[in-house]
């Protein structure tokens, strides 16, 4: 048996929510005080993911970074392989808003778009 | 001399919405002034998602939630000066600032909207004794350099400050490979959101260390330790506690002040809690055609909430050059009374006409739960809302229906009390 204590981000009270599991099945779930907590703790412990927000070199750009995000949330295990991934990338302006900068990273299939409109200098 | 019916001072999320608002209602001479390259204020930087979800009902990031407006600013041609530094206001509305292309710039405008934001505190704010070398930064500025100017600051990196710059910084420097070794918070708990909290320190396990400060700064060059110690109740310091620590970059976040020399010029006055101007429900100042907005006024923690305040200028400014406003009989007070720090409005100055309710914004004293928020006129409540919690960290919006306003009243008081004979607190 195991415990693991997931702070739930739905509010500002932040309950810390223990979820007990037993050979991979969750068995019981305490210190939620609503539906969101709970619901929040059980994909927070089957499937954590977050959107990742970050930059990407820019070439010929008025600035020499665009700001992007994973178009959708990807598991928060891949977070520091994916900023590798990105670290390696570089663009040329001009870049729009929601262009894709890099495809299916990590085979997640989530695209990395852009965030800000980047002109030509 | 050049007039325009609106001139606002700053194109952050605050001005740019005051603009639209009200070239929506009507008035087409409008011109923004930003001293920075580009629109969007402060927002451009902060890439990080959580814009949005209050007012666009979606979650965007900075950049993104910027862009709403800028493309609605170009759409309706309202006029922005990039690059255009307001260096003075005076009480006859007489605007001079400078750029590079026209010098020194003199114009004149029938309304101004002050929205100039508010700055970091520093180092020296807070006075922390020791040498003064390079690799100590405002958290905001670290952020600038890392996100739009291409430097990363360095790396062997403490946070001092648990609000929610510093805690999406500790993420950033993380995320492009700084070793980031601590964040420290003088308080009992973490300024921060609880999302905050947990996506930006705990899935990193990046150590927050509550009840500590910086007490000395060593380096001569380059920064090279900093000395931590706890501190008790009174934040006086436990002695036997100190640690040296050592690191390369010490970032602050540390609090925001508004930014309001030009409020000064106007000689309008600040208030003493919230260091912004003190202004009626139109956040129209004490200088009549003069409104201000966004984090000049107060320091909001959501930019979907300063977008709503700025909308209610522009609205305002709209009225008032239009000639479409009357004066109540007599002001109203609104007074914050047991554990309300304060309230913007400060005071309802006109009759209502076709307004349902007014938004009155607070900040509490302390974190409660199971608290009721009380409206009362003569020691009597006349209206209250009940809440799950509340935190110094999250501004509290309610609605005072008009309904309720009588035209005799001179002062309606705000405070927030405990639920009486229900649980309360954690279990």
């Amino acid at each position: 048996m195991e415990e693991h204590d997931i702070i739930c981000t739905g509010c500002p009270k932040g309950c810390r929510v223990t979820v007990t599991v037993e050979k991979d099945e969750i068995t019981d779930i305490k210190g939620f005080e609503c539906p969101t907590g709970k619901e929040y703790a059980i994909n927070e412990y089957k499937n954590p993911t977050r959107i990742l927000p970050t930059t990407v070199r820019v070439k010929e750009g008025e600035f020499p970074l665009v700001p992007v995000k994973t178009a959708k949330p990807i598991p928060k295990s891949l977070l520091l392989e994916a900023m590798k991934v990105i670290a390696e990338k570089e663009v040329i302006a001009p870049i729009k808003i929601g262009d894709t900068v890099i495809e299916n990273i990590l085979d997640t299939s989530v695209n990395i778009v852009a965030t800000r409109n980047i002109e030509k200098k | 001399m050049k007039n325009y019916k609106i001139i606002v001072i700053g194109a952050g999320p605050a001005g740019l919405a005051a603009a639209l608002q009200a070239s929506k209602d009507g008035i087409d001479d409008i011109l923004v002034l930003e001293r920075d390259k580009y629109m969007g204020g402060i927002l451009p930087q902060c890439i990080h998602n959580g814009f949005g979800l209050e007012y666009f009902d979606q979650e965007l990031t900075g950049p993104e939630y910027a862009d709403k407006f800028i493309k609605d600013i170009d759409k309706n041609n309202i006029k922005v000066l990039t690059e255009t530094m307001v260096l003075n206001i005076n009480q006859d509305k007489i605007i001079t600032a400078l750029n590079k292309s026209n010098g020194v710039l003199k114009m004149k405008a029938n309304t101004i909207i002050l929205a100039m934001g508010c700055r970091e505190r520093t180092r020296e704010n807070i006075q922390i004794p020791g040498d003064r070398p390079a690799g100590i930064l405002s958290a905001g500025t670290a952020q600038r350099y890392t996100n739009i100017e291409g430097f990363i600051p360095g790396k062997e990196v403490i946070i001092l400050g648990s609000g929610d710059i510093g805690l999406i910084m500790a993420r950033r420097m993380k995320l492009e490979g700084a070793n980031v070794k601590a964040v420290l918070e003088i308080m009992p708990f973490s300024s921060g959101l609880v999302r905050n909290k947990v996506q930006c320190l705990d899935d990193f396990d990046i150590p927050l260390k509550l009840k500590h400060t910086i007490t000395r700064i060593e380096g001569k060059k380059r920064l090279k330790r900093v000395e931590i110690s706890k501190v008790d109740k009174d934040f006086n310091l436990v002695e036997g506690t100190q640690k040296w620590i050592d690191c390369d970059t010490l970032l602050l976040s540390v609090g925001l002040i508004p930014e309001n020399e030009l409020s000064k010029a106007m000689n309008l006055k600040l208030h003493p809690v919230t260091g912004g101007v003190y202004v009626n429900e139109n956040r129209e100042t004490e200088l009549k055609g003069v409104y201000a907005c966004g984090n000049v006024l107060h320091v909001h923690d959501l930019v979907d909430w300063v977008s709503e305040e700025a909308e209610i200028a522009g609205r305002s400014a709209a009225e008032y050059l239009n000639g479409n406003q009357e004066k109540r009989n007599q002001p109203i007070k609104i007074t914050p009374e047991k554990n309300v720090t304060y309230t913007v409005p400060q005071k309802i100055e006109y009759k209502f006409k076709d307004k349902k309710f007014i938004k009155i914004f607070l900040r509490v004293e302390k974190p409660m739960e199971n608290v009721k928020i009380v409206f009362s006129h003569n020691e009597k409540s006349i209206l209250s809302y009940d809440k799950k919690i509340v935190m110094p960290g999250e501004m509290v919006t309610v609605n005072l229906p008009a309904a309720l306003i009588k035209n005799d009243m001179e002062e309606i008081k705000l405070s927030i009390v405990e639920k009486v004979g229900e649980k309360n607190g954690r279990t």
